[in-house]
């Protein structure tokens, strides 16, 4: 007689642990099933070098919900995360562009290349911070169903209508606004300095196979202030350890409320009887039964993988099927021998934060024009993180850990020849681009891991190397992400449930499709 | 006229605002940076670096000295021997509060005391008939804590004394940078910490000596606002917030017992006599302790909703606070049973944390009431719960 539970959670992501702990804590018997050998999915800590600790996919910590940290009590369970103050952009000229944590010396800052930009600061910011109130609610509703509203869904919408409407018209429009534009124009909007508006609309196109002059961007740029509303401070940082802590904190308060978690459990099939799922069957032939099975994998690994197309309706596999993933960003992590000199540093307190390669909006654009039809930037984009400034356990004492987010390299930039050698040529350019910035790069490098979109795909199970589950555009966020009808976190099969990124709110460390779903599955309220 | 402590040439330079507060006449850093709150990370994830000089501190040696100190604090001294440090109130003939502060036991027959008021005069009253000298040494003496998670490895660096082997409330004479100092592993904020105390002509080179290790130990010096932060989360107590000392108030009511304060567990009442026993033994035996002193969490979303009918967004203290806050039984604010005495929105656990005085019926864990909020000028009632404290409790403190 095999194993019953009365949920199981099909992979072991930071998502998947989430809706896994909220359900134990609940007091279901829950089994998490990670195919890898470690927890965390991308988010995910890994020595591939010795002595040097790799945040190896995702870097930074900015989305995490404070309810979660909360509810589960993550921080008891080791979950610190370093604020970051600083944002540094050197430039080719050799000088440099340093946010601040304190606006006031980002002001006097940006003064130096603009005073009108300068007084834009606070502009900027208020009607930033206006526009995340504004859309904030929607993280914590289940989208409503538009094809079908249920009374309860009729009564989400009037409240956000009733909440938008509080807004003001000029918050309104400004919503609309952000909604359509690219984020270069959005940004241009309040400054004219190049490289203030690269920086500025770098973060609409992260992970987003589009540039920063592609209408629609401007929105994902607004998803980087919805941390900042939850506290005074700017709530992005690096966890100590690496990210892949984040997701042990919550695998360990998942494990205290009673859930069993196992690694090296790849699940090949969902068991479905009469349209309903029953229990999980691993690739070892193992099987698994409970009442409930959620799957923290993205869509395309969740319906076109996991599950026989034949359970499913035909219009629903079509949905899938188009939901774009298009995987736009690579990532190199380094071990390097000491700390890089970048251009314009005067104090290496500076580089403890992001250092972002986007001199600008024509260069990403440009960055973004060399992977549209395949391929990768020959000039990069980049956001890079030392984290072992801050954190002096990812790194034996005077070395460092570098890690490099790329924007722009495509899923299918391996048509173009041999899988390694495009590999090697794409590692080659960001580390010759980076040169440019930091001349003195490549003489600290130690090891280099250069992960592809490709590589992803393979590594973590990201289609298409997605690191969102799926683009965060508007057509796939809210009550159509993943599709229409099943933004619900429920799926066309009885008890089998959605709790990834790829259902919504989306990706980023947020924790919230996870908790989301959980509190689906248990009939609207979480245990708290 | 305000006095600088023996650093000050070094705190007064990094203090990039020149924002300084008294702290018994002595000038103390309310912050170094603009940011406190960036202090405050760095003690809970790198090493904050404090003078703590205006510490009043008592060298008590003698025969007796230690029979001295247990006859003055309520905790039982008796398993005290060289190397040992203990926290302990001590308390008038009624029992009631009048400071707190750590007894150090440095050697055999010399201890050290420390206390945030003046106390030399209340040694002396009690130690008629004990054959002890005692001796003000808060200006012969000066300090630096180093608390945060680094904080161990970064003082292993400036002596040779094996800190793995001091334990949590211990104590030790060592060389901290060639200069001969006492450590102790000690601190006001629950988590990983040293205290050290060295002469005044040596503070300089101490504090240049830790400094330049600064930047691979993520050390930056930390001032009040962020030491308040950390020491509510550690569930810590503060004079002129969770108590009045009974010698600075005329009026009984602003007094409080240990028993009152929370602090109950450290009165050995069946052993020694000490100074406020008999008092306290009454006090328990009749059940006539007004409060006690608790740890409560406050229900966030209440204060969101409530914010959002001014059509705002959540907005949370940016630091702690220090009351009176007024609790009351029921959400129309019409049973009035206690206050809260110091509070903060905790950026770590993401909770709002608040120690408050309740009557003891309601100090059970898990007793439900409802604290005041002030949100626009308008007095709201939010809810609170017992919780247990302290609110932030990391192995390493001990470990």
């Amino acid at each position: 007689m095999a194993d019953t539970y009365d949920a199981i959670v099909v992979g072991g992501g930071h998502n998947g642990l989430t809706c896994a702990a909220y359900l134990a804590k609940a007091g279901q018997k829950v089994l998490v099933l990670e195919r890898r050998h470690v927890l965390g999915g991308a988010a995910v800590t890994e020595e591939i070098y010795p002595g040097f600790k790799y945040s190896v996919c995702s870097y930074v910590v900015s989305l995490l919900r404070p309810e979660v940290t909360r509810e589960l009590n993550l921080s008891k369970h080791g979950l610190q995360i370093h604020p970051s103050e600083y944002v540094y952009l050197p430039m080719e000229n050799g000088d440099r562009l340093i946010m601040h944590g304190n606006p006031q010396k980002t002001r006097e800052e940006f003064r130096r290349f603009s005073k009108k930009d300068a007084d834009r600061v606070r502009q900027f910011e208020d009607v930033m911070y206006r526009m995340a109130f504004a859309v904030k609610p929607i993280l914590g509703y289940k989208p409503p169903n538009m094809t079908a509203p249920s009374l309860r869904d009729l009564s989400t919408l009037k409240d956000f209508g009733g909440h938008l409407r509080e807004l003001g018209k000029d918050t309104f429009h400004q919503l609309t606004k952000i909604m359509t534009m690219s984020a270069d124009d959005f940004v241009g909007e309040f400054f004219e300095t190049p490289i203030i508006r690269a920086m500025h609309s770098l973060s609409g196109v992260i992970g987003t196979m589009l540039g920063p002059k592609s209408p629609g961007t401007a929105y994902v740029l607004l998803h980087h202030y919805m941390g900042d509303l939850d506290g005074a401070f700017s709530a992005w940082g690096a966890q100590k350890g690496g990210t892949g802590m984040v997701s042990e904190a919550i695998a360990s308060a998942a494990r205290e409320y009673g859930a069993e978690i196992r690694v090296n459990a790849p699940v090949s099939q969902i068991i479905i009887k009469n349209g309903t799922a029953v229990g999980v069957a691993l690739e070892n032939g193992d099987e698994f039964y409970a009442k409930t099975v959620a799957t923290g994998c993205d869509p395309h690994v969740s319906f076109r993988k996991l599950v026989d197309e034949k359970e499913l309706p035909a219009d629903f596999v079509r949905a899938i099927d188009n939901f774009k993933f298009r995987g736009s960003s690579g990532k190199l992590n380094m071990a390097l021998d000491g700390l890089p000199k970048f251009n314009g540093m005067e104090d290496p307190r500076f580089m403890s934060g992001a250092i972002d390669i986007c001199p600008s909006t024509d260069y990403v654009e440009q960055a973004y024009d060399d992977a549209k039809y395949g391929g990768f930037s020959k000039r990069p984009a980049m956001e890079i993180c030392i984290p072992s400034i801050n954190d002096p356990s990812m790194a034996p004492p005077g070395k460092h850990m570098m890690s490099i987010f790329v924007q722009y390299c495509s899923y299918d930039m391996d048509q173009h020849g041999n899988r390694d050698q495009q590999r090697e040529a794409f590692g080659n350019a960001v580390i010759d681009t980076l040169q440019e910035f930091c001349p003195n790069i490549k003489d600290l490098i130690l090891h280099k891991q250069v992960l592809t979109p490709w590589d992803l795909e393979q590594i973590f199970g990201l289609t298409e190397g997605n690191i969102f589950h799926g683009e965060l555009t508007l057509d796939q966020l809210f009550f159509s992400r993943p599709t229409a009808g099943y933004a619900d976190f429920r799926t066309p099969i009885r008890n089998y449930w959605q709790c990834g990124s790829g259902a919504h709110p989306g990706g980023g460390i947020m924790a919230m499709p996870g908790r989301l779903a959980a509190k689906e599955i248990l009939g609207g309220t979480l245990v708290i | 006229m305000t006095r600088l402590t023996p650093f000050h040439s070094r705190t007064s330079a990094l203090n990039e605002g020149q924002r300084w507060e008294d702290w018994e006449g002595f000038l103390a850093a309310t912050m170094y940076g603009l940011d406190p709150l960036v202090e405050y990370n760095t003690i809970r994830l790198g090493c904050g670096l404090f003078d703590v000089s205006p510490l009043h501190k008592y060298e008590v040696r003698g025969p007796d000295a230690q029979a001295l100190l247990q006859r003055m604090v309520v905790r039982n001294l008796a398993p005290s021997r060289p190397g040992r440090a203990f926290y302990t109130v001590w308390c008038d003939d009624k029992g009631k509060i009048v400071d707190d502060g750590a007894v150090f036991h440095v050697a055999k027959n010399h201890l050290r005391l420390t206390s945030t008021l003046p106390s030399l005069e209340w040694l002396i009253d009690n130690s008629l008939g004990f054959d002890v000298t005692i001796e003000d040494v808060s200006e012969e003496l000066v300090g630096i804590a180093l608390q945060g998670p680094t904080s161990r490895d970064l003082l292993q660096k400036l002596t040779s004394v094996d800190l793995s082997a001091l334990k949590f409330w211990h104590c030790t004479d060592a060389d901290v940078g060639g200069r001969r100092s006492l450590i102790s592993r000690t601190g006001y904020t629950g988590d990983l910490g040293f205290e050290i105390f060295v002469r005044p002509e040596d503070a300089e080179k101490i504090w240049d000596s830790a400094m330049a290790l600064a930047p691979d130990y993520q050390m930056r010096p930390c001032g009040l606002v962020a030491l308040d932060m950390a020491r509510i989360e550690a569930g810590l107590l503060q004079i002129d917030a969770e108590f009045i000392s009974a010698k600075q108030t005329l009026f009984e009511v602003q007094t409080i017992s240990p028993l009152e304060l929370g602090v109950g567990w450290m009165c050995k009442l069946d052993g020694d006599f000490f100074v406020g026993r008999d008092a306290l033994i009454k006090e328990k035996a009749n059940g006539t302790s007004r409060w006690n002193t608790v740890g409560i969490e406050l229900d966030v979303t209440y204060i969101e909703k409530y914010f959002r009918e001014f059509g705002m967004p959540l907005h949370l203290p940016e630091r702690s606070w220090i009351g009176p806050v007024p609790i009351y039984s029921d959400e129309a604010q019409e049973d009035h049973i206690g206050r809260g005495t110091s509070g903060m929105w905790s950026p770590l656990l993401k909770k709002y944390i608040v120690i408050a005085r309740v009557p003891p019926h309601y100090a059970k864990l898990g007793s439900r009431f409802w604290i005041e909020e002030m949100i626009e000028a308008k007095a709201f009632s939010i809810p609170a719960r017992v919780v247990e404290m302290p609110f932030f409790d990391p192995p390493r403190k001990k470990a």
